[in-house]
């Protein structure tokens, strides 16, 4: 689960590291109650769970109050590749001496987080890593967390006054805290500043929290925008399933991940494309069939969609059943092609065709199928 | 015996009394895998189908030698399960459990170095050594005893490749899906390793996904180390970056992890990629075919749609005066001891070089 920057920054807070101060806002009068109180000149960011914001113009200092009043209403009414700007944070404008970059991330190679810093911060790292290796110092954590000798040493590459150096020890240490404590796979600050008078803030906050670990921190479950995510998103997480719309014409239901993921690189080896991935897991359950023909059938592109099933400990008569439940909860015409194989393949069948359906076998066969029938409903 | 698992295999099912355990326990007997034991702490003396429940897996392990462990317990739970296993010294351990945190699995790797259990997965369907040993979810059925390895980080792509093979006669030597986390406990190479050593494998099918560089690390340990004919598959060629595609160890992140990388990178180390999943019976049939000729075995094709056959050059030519043109190909069903003589010598040519 991705967290927005003030969300990120609310956790940074909690683990003691240095945030400047600031609030987020849903309309232009709140986010001026904020400026007020903070007095200018302040930064509004516009809060959207995608990157290069500040390249989309999403990220704008302003001096006054008659130009924050202008940018706060530009910004909250922005769309940054695809995403509504609903929040923007609003915050003082910070004085920069330097720039750095601090980030955490899993290191799956190693089985375990990696501590990357760079003095080459403000900038996209995966660039800094490709343009100048040199200026990326990377220190694996391991069972002991990070040691201060070790935090010492990133923040002696970083900077060479032992002010700023001593500060940096503690952000580092506090940033490895937060990312354990948390379940985090990605705890990024970029940048984290020096400021002319030597002091150290983190500008931006950059969090990742595990999927897997969000039963063990209500906190941060809560913290989840369904607003700033796609609606069909939601709605499968609701419904147990795990579906990422894409941007072609053909819908899939497909049951495992694997098989979902070489269904939509087959659709489109056959010349389709593919409208999502959809996982419906090991269930055959009709809610779950249901719910993801309404993500599918509510989705304006889809022209067609295909259901591939391999029944293994899932059984083909029972996804067969779910799906007819399903059609008959909500009355479709949506063009559909099935595909299904292995356990109980022809009770399903039977069931099917006792509704005028036909159930193919061969995976190529009904993705070449489903294009066709796509292209004729097109 | 195949890798890992086989007839002297002595499975224990950790969570044997809840849902998914009971079910699979039974589809495991069923298949004719020895269950030996099952685990639930609080359960110890009730008994599955006849399965004999324990409090502990050291309880169990005493009382029915058990070798193998698998792991049906919850995902919040399944951090404890595998650290049990592992303190019993159980020297197999398949964690079938979707959903462990990556961080708990972080400790687990750093607490199985230096120890002597193998653990594979979590979020995996398990592993199957058809017609002797099931460990784990996959439908028995559509696998059939023979000399193809499997290993994939999926689960019904795995199953839709093995029914493939099987259609196109390819029997198995084991399938083990290693499991679509970020970190599980077998990888790739690990499993290329344990099919190299294996006398009962011939060729070996990996299919990988987008997501980290496991895939990668196994094309350079195919290059160097691997004799045996390897073809790939790689899923997510239609993924967008940054997206999880249901596994959680697939995203692509920060443009590394692709699929395209992954493919480039098996095509360099010469190991074939299909494009789709039905590709793979026909490239695997080339691949031995070619890798036979390489060890100085003529191919003689078997009936239509079956695996081709091998036959040494010198004794095909001794019986090829002898016998009508028809019935060539029978003799050469059997792998003839000259056969496996030949291969052996080129795997040792081959080390030989290095």
């Amino acid at each position: 689960m991705n967290l927005h920057e003030y969300q990120g920054k609310d956790v940074f807070r909690a683990g003691g590291i240095p945030v400047p101060p600031g609030d987020v806002a849903r309309t232009v009068e709140e986010a001026e109650t904020i400026a007020a109180r903070l007095g200018f000149p302040v930064v509004i960011k516009a809060q959207v769970l995608t990157g290069g914001r500040g390249k989309a113009g999403g990220v704008k200092v302003v001096k006054n109050g008659a130009e924050f009043t202008r940018e706060a209403g530009r910004i909250l009414g922005m769309d940054i590749r695809g995403h509504a700007v609903r929040k923007i944070l609003v915050t003082p404008a910070t004085e920069i001496e330097k720039e750095f970059y601090a980030g955490i991330v899993l290191d799956r190679k190693y089985e375990t987080p990696l501590l990357m810093v760079s003095p080459a911060g403000g900038v996209d790292i995966e660039e800094v890593a490709r343009q100048t290796p040199e200026k990326i110092l990377r220190l694996h954590l391991d069972g002991r967390g990070l040691p201060a000798y070790r935090a010492r040493a990133a923040a002696r590459f970083l900077d060479s006054r032992p002010k700023v150096q001593k500060q940096l020890v503690d952000v580092l240490l506090k940033l490895a805290r937060v990312y354990y404590d948390c379940d985090a796979s990605l705890a990024e600050i970029n940048p984290l500043i020096v400021t002319p008078r030597e002091e150290v803030w983190a500008l931006d906050a950059k969090v990742v929290i595990d999927d897997n670990a969000l039963d063990r921190h209500a906190d941060l479950a809560d913290m989840r925008d369904l607003g700033a995510e796609d609606p069909g998103e939601v709605e499968a997480r609701e419904k147990g399933l795990s579906y990422v719309r894409l941007d072609g014409t053909i819908g899939c239901v497909v049951n495992g991940a694997g098989l979902a993921m070489a269904t939509m690189d087959l659709i489109q080896f056959h010349g389709g494309k593919p409208a999502n991935f959809l996982d419906i897991g090991g269930s055959s359950n009709p809610d779950k069939v249901t719910a993801a023909m309404n993500i599918l059938t509510r989705d304006q592109r889809v022209r067609a969609v295909l259901f591939n099933i391999f029944g293994g400990i899932t059984r083909c008569d029972d996804v067969a059943r779910g799906l007819l439940t399903a059609l008959d909860r909500i009355g479709t015409k949506m063009p559909m092609v099935i595909r299904l194989t292995g356990t109980n393949e022809k009770e399903a069948r039977e069931l099917l065709s006792a509704r005028g359906m036909v159930a193919l076998s061969d995976m190529d066969e009904a993705v070449r199928t489903v294009i066709a029938r796509a292209a004729e409903a097109a | 015996m195949s890798i890992l698992v086989g007839r002297d295999s002595r499975v224990l099912v950790q969570g044997i009394t809840g849902r998914d355990g009971s079910f699979h326990a039974r589809g495991m007997k069923e298949y004719g895998t020895k269950v030996v034991a099952g685990v639930t702490p609080g359960k110890g003396g009730m008994d599955v189908d006849g399965i004999p429940v324990f409090d502990s897996v050291e309880e169990a392990v005493a009382r029915t030698k058990a070798n193998v462990s698998v792991i049906y317990v919850p995902a919040t739970l399944a951090q404890d399960a595998i650290y049990e296993a592992v303190d019993a010294e159980i020297p197999l351990v398949v964690c079938i459990t979707e959903g462990v945190p990556v961080r708990d699995m972080i400790e687990i790797s750093a607490y199985l170095r230096g120890k002597s259990t193998r653990l594979i997965g979590p979020n995996c369907p398990g592993l199957i050594t058809p017609g002797q040993c099931k460990v784990g979810i996959m439908p028995g059925f559509i696998h059939a005893p023979g000399r193809i390895g499997l290993v994939s980080r999926s689960g019904t792509l795995t199953y839709e490749v093995v029914w493939q093979l099987t259609r196109a006669k390819m029997g198995q030597s084991t399938c083990i899906g290693i499991g679509g986390d970020p970190i599980v406990g077998t990888r790739f190479v690990d499993a290329l390793a344990q099919f190299e050593a294996d006398e009962e494998t011939d060729a070996i099918v990996l299919i990988g996904e987008i997501g980290g560089t496991d895939e990668e690390d196994a094309a350079a340990l195919i290059e160097e180390h691997i004799t045996k004919p390897v073809v790939a598959f790689i899923a997510g060629q239609t993924a967008p970056p940054g997206k999880r595609m249901g596994h959680a160890g697939a995203i692509v992140s920060g443009g590394a992890g692709t699929a395209a990388e992954k493919i480039a990178r098996f095509e360099r180390a010469g190991v074939p990629v299909a494009k789709i999943p039905s590709e793979i019976p026909g490239l695997v049939a080339i691949a031995l075919a070619k890798s036979r000729k390489k060890a100085g075995l003529k191919v003689v094709m078997g009936g239509k749609g079956s695996e081709k056959k091998a036959v040494p050059k010198g004794a095909k030519k001794k019986a090829a005066p002898k016998r009508p043109a028809a019935k060539r190909a029978k003799p050469a069903a059997r792998k003839s001891p000259a056969g496996k003589a030949a291969s052996k010598k080129r795997a040792g040519a081959r080390k030989g070089r290095k």
